[in-house]
């Protein structure tokens, strides 16, 4: 009796081997594109039976917090992690993240944007699959310009933004000429800053790492932000960021916004915008100096070195990132909602490019962005928005808090920038810089 | 004339009561408004505040996008269990000190209460490898253990004042009559101190339901609570607010409820020797 229950559980177990999934845990944030990556992970799972998936969902700034303490202690609590073009290069170049190169055969690395691709390379090895990228670009409502008289250029510059923005400005029917990030945050008010300062011919630190946030440059940018926010911005323009801005040019409050180009799909997407039908796009304005100032940023999914399940994780990236994801997006979801900014073919897909009225523009202002040679001047660092050294977290958001003070009043330009450059200096003297 | 002037002083203090308790239970009633508002009305300006189309579409997208039972079931494992395992620590802990109190029994109330004053994120290293090497990471055990040492000190100087108001000699007394440690405490420590230990109990259980920092970096998909379930509705790009209210209206919906059912005990107990 006892021999023949032996060997009934011994036959359940061998039966049941084989179907025992190994469950993948992938920490994500909560963007549209990541929801639907969610819905509709099924495909994947129903592709490769021997493994299930396990969401976990957060905020960006808990999710690179978790994240980061997760993979510097290499806890392995997770397979798969999005990040950003900002981690990328400094989690490789310590080692903790793993190089992706048993991506499926049939993936075709060469279709992805040359741009987007080098951001995510270190060592001539891919260590993140760009799953949806974007640059900045400017959003304008068609109609107030042409009330205004106007009409926006493909390639516009600083100068006549300002024009537009004084024509379209009409305060007493709360209609502001222009929304910009004034939220503090190296990722908010310091990314369209940052940017909007290589076109004006500042730079975060000098060859030497000698910071030069007091420089002219820097005056002439931050000059130019708040005066152009204070006369035909929204009021509290100090604390909207992303999404509030969004929210106000969505239900018409604004006339111009330069930020993100996956806020196009938002913006002219007629259930959630009230003037999806009066929008059109161009590229980040610059100042006749050669540099744009638009950026480069793509959420990317990367597999950290301490998963004990790199190959199943491998599997998972290279089917969310892959051409057939873009198709299978289209087909459940429309064009509309395939992922931007990662792969050329969805650019050579005209009924893409039909569908979405801001395709062209965000293709070139990927295309137009070179994180590796950000500003007009030559600087020793990577990245157009971000300085890509683990100290720009703490130095962009601190000194991102002044910038946002003095676009609130509370203190002057000179004011401002002078206190910036003594935290930013005091940091990286403490952090050891210049290092050799 | 005296009569007047007391009742004006009575409305204003109603009156001042009022406002002050609106005040605080202004953002809960906000929160739980926009649950019901779409994405669209949740951010318009000016907004509306009862005059709109109300709709259960963000609780049942909610609902559909994550499992909220099983956060829920965590938190309620995590709450419970770290509050009863800290009971069993903290009231033979209090009994000793408030009892049988030696000349270091101030200054080691002073240095548990001090724990509680470093920030959690100076330890999180620490603590993160320590899971990491005993395989507790995303795990309810690790979750309760860290729980209840969080609260520990605030659950052992609770009982402690609840204690010091008992007199010494009923304990005495049981002890004459031959009980033994275990049986002075429950039996006669216990039934007297009982307003005192549940008000601790209930506290304990809202203090480690709200708890958002070790619950949010120790877990992963398995054991997170519903503290995990309201952070995943925020997003860098795009709108979020009706959503994130819809979670957080089921995430603190339970403990409303338990604080509602219970509010003469928390208030019995915290008030428990206020008036000396």
């Amino acid at each position: 009796m006892l021999n023949k229950l032996c060997i009934a559980m011994c036959a359940a177990l061998t039966v049941s081997l084989p179907v025992l999934a190994e469950t993948l845990t992938i920490a994500t944030v909560n963007n549209g594109d990541m929801v639907i990556m969610k819905e509709l992970s099924d495909d994947f799972t129903k592709k490769n039976p021997g493994i299930d998936l396990e969401w976990v969902t957060f905020e960006e700034n808990i999710l690179r917090q978790r994240v980061t303490t997760d993979v510097a202690t290499k806890g392995g609590q997770y397979d798969v992690m999005t990040i950003g073009t900002y981690e990328v290069p400094i989690w490789a170049n310590r080692g903790w993240l793993l190089p992706l190169d048993k991506l499926d055969a049939n993936y075709d690395l060469d279709d992805l944007l040359p741009a987007v691709r080098d951001g995510l390379t270190v060592n001539d090895k891919l260590h993140a699959a760009p799953f949806y990228a974007e640059s900045s670009m400017v959003m304008y409502r068609t109609d107030l310009l042409a009330k205004a008289g106007l009409k926006m250029p493909k390639e516009p510059t600083w100068k006549f933004i300002e024009k537009a923005a004084a024509a379209m400005t009409d305060k007493e029917n709360s209609v502001y000429g222009i929304c910009l990030r004034g939220k503090a945050g190296w990722g908010e008010n310091m990314a369209l800053l940052t940017a909007m300062s290589n076109s004006f011919g500042a730079r975060w630190f000098d060859e030497n790492w000698e910071p030069q946030l007091d420089s002219k440059a820097w005056h002439d940018t931050v000059d130019y932000y708040v005066s152009l926010l204070q006369n035909y911005g929204p009021p509290g323009a100090s604390s909207n960021g992303f999404n509030e801005n969004l929210a106000l040019f969505q239900t018409g409050k604004c006339g111009m916004w330069i930020d993100a180009t996956v806020a196009g799909s938002f913006i002219s997407n007629p259930e959630d915008s009230e003037v999806a039908d009066k929008v059109g796009f161009a590229l980040a304005p610059d100042n006749g100096l050669g540099k744009r100032g638009n950026w480069l940023w793509a959420w990317s999914l990367a597999v950290p070195a301490s998963t004990k399940k790199s190959e199943a994780a491998m599997k998972f990236v290279s089917w969310a990132t892959s051409k057939e994801y873009l198709a299978l997006v289209a087909k459940e979801k429309g064009l509309a909602k395939v992922p931007p900014g990662t792969r050329q073919s969805l650019y050579n897909n005209p009924a893409y490019m039909e569908a979405s009225p801001f395709a062209q523009i965000t293709l070139d202002s990927i295309n137009a962005a070179d994180p590796n040679n950000p500003t007009v001047d030559p600087v020793p660092y990577v990245g157009i928005q971000y300085v890509a050294i683990p100290e720009f977290q703490g130095i962009g958001t601190a000194v991102g808090r002044q910038l946002s003070a003095v676009l609130a009043g509370q203190m002057s330009v000179k004011e401002g920038l002078a206190r910036s450059q003594k935290l930013v200096k005091r940091s990286m003297r403490k952090a050891g810089y210049p290092k050799n | 004339m005296s009569i007047k002037n007391s009742n004006r002083s009575k409305l204003f203090y109603t009156g001042l009561a009022w406002l002050i308790s609106t005040a605080i239970f202004f953002p809960i009633l906000w929160t739980f408004l926009t649950s019901f508002k779409t994405e669209a009305e949740a951010i318009s300006a000016p907004p509306s505040l009862f005059f709109f189309d109300w709709t259960l579409e963000n609780y049942r997208e909610v609902m559909e996008r994550s499992p909220y039972f099983r956060h829920f079931w965590n938190s309620v494992v995590i709450s419970v269990g770290s509050s009863l395992l800290g009971l069993l620590i903290a009231v033979p802990a209090a009994w000793s000190m408030a009892f049988n109190s030696t000349k270091r029994t101030k200054n080691i109330l002073m240095w548990m209460l001090s724990t509680k004053m470093l920030p959690p994120v100076g330890v999180l290293i620490p603590i993160y490898l320590l899971f990491r090497d005993l395989g507790l990471l995303d795990s309810l055990t690790g979750l309760v253990v860290i729980m209840t040492l969080i609260n520990l000190p605030i659950m052992t100087w609770m009982l402690y004042t609840y204690f010091k108001e008992i007199p010494g000699e009923i304990l005495e007394a049981s002890r004459m009559d031959g009980a033994t440690i275990g049986e002075e405490i429950l039996y006669v420590l216990a039934p007297i101190a009982l307003p005192g230990i549940a008000s601790t109990l209930l506290l304990n259980i809202i203090l480690a339901w709200n708890e958002a920092f070790w619950t949010l970096i120790l877990t992963a998909a398995k054991a997170a609570p519903l503290t995990a379930f309201i952070a995943s509705y925020s997003s860098p790009e795009g709108l979020f607010y009706a959503k994130l209210s819809a979670a957080s209206t089921l995430a603190i919906a339970p403990i409303i409820i338990l604080g509602w059912f219970s509010q003469k005990q928390l208030v019995r107990g915290l008030s428990f020797g206020a008036v000396k």
